[in-house]
């Protein structure tokens, strides 16, 4: 019993034919609110709420995506299509070949969510009472069901909550046991909305592990909606920026930097208090303190010819090179100004 | 081991609808009766209150039959009959659907999602909710009324007529059931419709336990044609107690009763589906 197990891995049954098909395929997703309100005795005024604005993407199997965006991007609200809370209101939508709203139940099966907002747990039980529902009401094998429960309560640290009611809980222990309750029956795809809302530093770190952890060796495909964008960081190879309901990045966390024409900041320290150094190609000075300077360029160009231009003209003493900050990228996209980007990066 | 987990996925498909609804209730409902337990002083005094509510409950009847001796042409024991024979058919709607009422919270907090989440239907789910077993009170006291009935009753029995009590008894609680479910169905765009549906259902239940000659017959063609209530006992008890239909009703309207029920359950099926299309949740 000596350290964690592993997760044992599971053979997903791959047919060739679903191969070229994403596992989760979104088109032209559209969810549109109406909002009656009253504008008067008897008059109803209407508004229409375009939450979800025409996104398409597909997710492969075993994929961990990253769903970010400002508040009421619609985020939520395409997890809930997703799972079949919400019907869309136009668009295709595909989950494991099945079209969620219409088959929810048999989706159900195949797929785990956590609402960081919500839960699933039963107030009033103990909390290993909730994870018995579960096991009979996704009709869990019962060795499967014990197997994960013990790695989930290892992993998570759960052991002394199981007798706990929920009530009692705190919310970080709540959401812990929260997730576990989502993955006691093998889901192919989890669902993550917030899950690290309310967590202290260790309990996050712990999640996140958990999770790298269920993606790597169970190949269960994760798509996760956070405002952490350390989450992101760590756990997503990619991510998919959206922002007013429509889709403003899908790529590479990296690639990120090139779409927010971010800048890179070389930082000069010279011999001694100098004017600004104005005159070299690329770059861009943004201030000073006393010996020491500040110059931007473009994220996407090399720092060597800059920092040659630099020394050529210069008595240098030290030089270093800032990457540019992942929030003040997105924030940008979010439709910050330049303005704040800059202070941002200073 | 993973030939295992295949087969035993495989074997999950499609349960039909009814059995599958049926588990999902008693799970459901098993957590929240054990939900009540864990308040132990909690549930005994809801339990004595019950028991209580009742029992006065019944003192009222008592007071009342000891003061009417017949309405509208009916014996007493007819009108027990009329009174039992609602009382037990609300009483098991009640019992078991009752629920649905407050669904309208769940709808307006968005918890509904978490029920959504679930591989069980969702009427289930929510006809569970809060299961309260002091609700067996009602079904108890219906019982009660409408075997005394039958023992003060000189009806001449036949076959039929014995067969048609369990049926209109049945039945009955479909449609009150079925009238639940479609007032359910109205929370998800009006979550304060609560009141129309409790105004057919309880209403409902206090109008047929009296004799359908006390009423305007445009009331009672209402009941017949428009919100078939009449087809829980009026129509049935009619007949078992010899009693001509009402003008303007067919004569196999007394029969009916399964049928009616049906029919209500396919009205409520659907008008349920199209609830939960346009369930809108909260913003999160
Ligand atoms: N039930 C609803 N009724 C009306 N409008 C809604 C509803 N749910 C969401 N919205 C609207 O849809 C938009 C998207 O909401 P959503 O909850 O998906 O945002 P989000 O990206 O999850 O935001 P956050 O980061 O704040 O959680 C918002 O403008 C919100 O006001
Ligand atoms: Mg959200």
């Amino acid at each position: 019993m000596a350290g964690r197990n592993p997760f044992v891995p599971i053979d997903r049954k791959l047919s060739p034919v679903q191969t070229s098909v994403p596992f989760i395929e979104v088109d032209s997703l559209e969810k549109i609110f109406t909002i009656r309100r009253k504008a008067g005795l008897l008059k109803r005024s209407k508004r229409e709420v375009r939450a979800v604005d025409g996104i398409s993407f597909g997710v492969e199997r075993g994929e961990m995506v990253g769903y970010i965006g400002p508040n009421g991007a619609g985020k939520s609200t395409t997890i809930k299509m997703l799972t079949g809370i919400l019907t869309p209101s136009g668009g295709r939508l595909r989950v494991a070949g099945i079209d969620p709203a219409r088959e929810r139940t048999r989706l159900a099966q195949r797929i785990g969510v956590v609402f960081g907002q919500r839960t699933t747990l039963w107030w009033d039980l103990p909390l290993k009472d909730s994870y018995g529902l579960m096991h009979r009401m996704y009709r869990i094998p019962d060795a499967r069901y014990r197997e994960n429960l013990d790695r989930c309560v290892e992993l998570l640290d759960l052991g002394e909550l199981l007798d706990v009611p929920v009530r009692q809980l705190s919310l970080g222990q709540r959401m812990r046991g929260d997730i576990a309750a989502a993955l006691l029956h093998d889901p192919e795809v989890l669902y993550l909305d917030e899950p690290t809302i309310g967590l202290d530093v260790v309990s996050k770190a712990r999640v996140r592990e958990f999770l790298r952890e269920l993606n790597t060796t169970r190949s269960t495909t994760v798509l996760l909606t956070t405002h952490d964008l350390t989450d992101i960081e760590q756990l997503c190879s990619r991510v998919m920026v959206i922002d007013h309901g429509r889709l403003m990045y899908d790529g590479k966390l990296t690639g990120l930097h090139a779409v927010g024409e971010s800048e890179r900041l070389l930082v000069v320290d010279l011999e001694r208090e100098l004017p600004p150094i104005e005159d070299v190609p690329g770059a861009r000075f943004v201030r000073s303190e006393g010996p020491r300077q500040y110059l931007a360029f473009p994220a996407s160009s090399s720092a060597a010819p800059l920092v040659a231009a630099v020394a050529a003209a210069y008595p240098l003493v030290d030089l270093s090179v800032r990457e540019p900050d992942i929030e003040a990228v997105i924030a940008k996209m979010y439709g910050g100004t330049r303005e704040e980007r800059r202070e941002s990066l200073m | 081991m993973a030939e295992a987990l295949r087969t035993s996925r495989d074997s999950r498909r499609a349960y039909p609808l009814v059995s599958d609804s049926w588990r999902t209730y008693r799970m459901v409902a098993g957590m929240w009766i054990r939900s009540t337990m864990t308040y132990r002083s909690s549930f005994a005094l809801t339990l004595v209150t019950s028991f209580c509510v009742t029992f006065f409950d019944f003192v009222v009847i008592l007071l009342m039959f000891g003061q009417v001796r017949g309405l509208g042409g009916f014996s007493f024991a007819e009108v027990a009959l009329l009174y039992g024979t609602t009382g037990t058919s609300f009483g098991l709607a009640d019992l078991t659907m009752g629920s649905l009422q407050r669904m309208g919270k769940r709808v307006r907090d968005g918890s509904l999602d978490t029920f959504l989440m679930r591989p069980a239907p969702l009427l289930a789910q929510v006809a569970a909710d809060k299961f309260a077993l002091r609700r067996f009170g009602r079904v108890a006291q219906g019982l009660l009324v409408l075997v005394w009935a039958l023992v003060l009753l000189d009806v001449a029995w036949t076959p039929v007529k014995v067969l048609l009590l369990p049926v209109m008894l049945v039945s009955g609680a479909v449609i009150f059931a079925a009238v639940m479910v479609l007032g359910a169905s109205a929370l998800f765009w009006m979550q304060d419709a609560a009141e129309v549906t409790s105004s057919f259902t309880y209403g409902g239940n206090t109008l047929l336990q009296y004799p359908p000659t006390i009423f305007a017959q445009e009331l009672v063609r209402g009941v017949v044609f428009v919100v078939p209530l009449a087809f829980v006992n009026w129509l049935p008890a009619l007949y078992v107690l010899g009693r001509p239909a009402p003008a303007g009703v067919p004569g196999w309207a007394v029969f009916a009763s399964p049928l009616v029920a049906a029919v209500c359950c396919g009205v409520a099926g659907i008008a349920w589906r199209a609830g939960i299309r346009s369930y809108r949740s909260t913003g999160s």
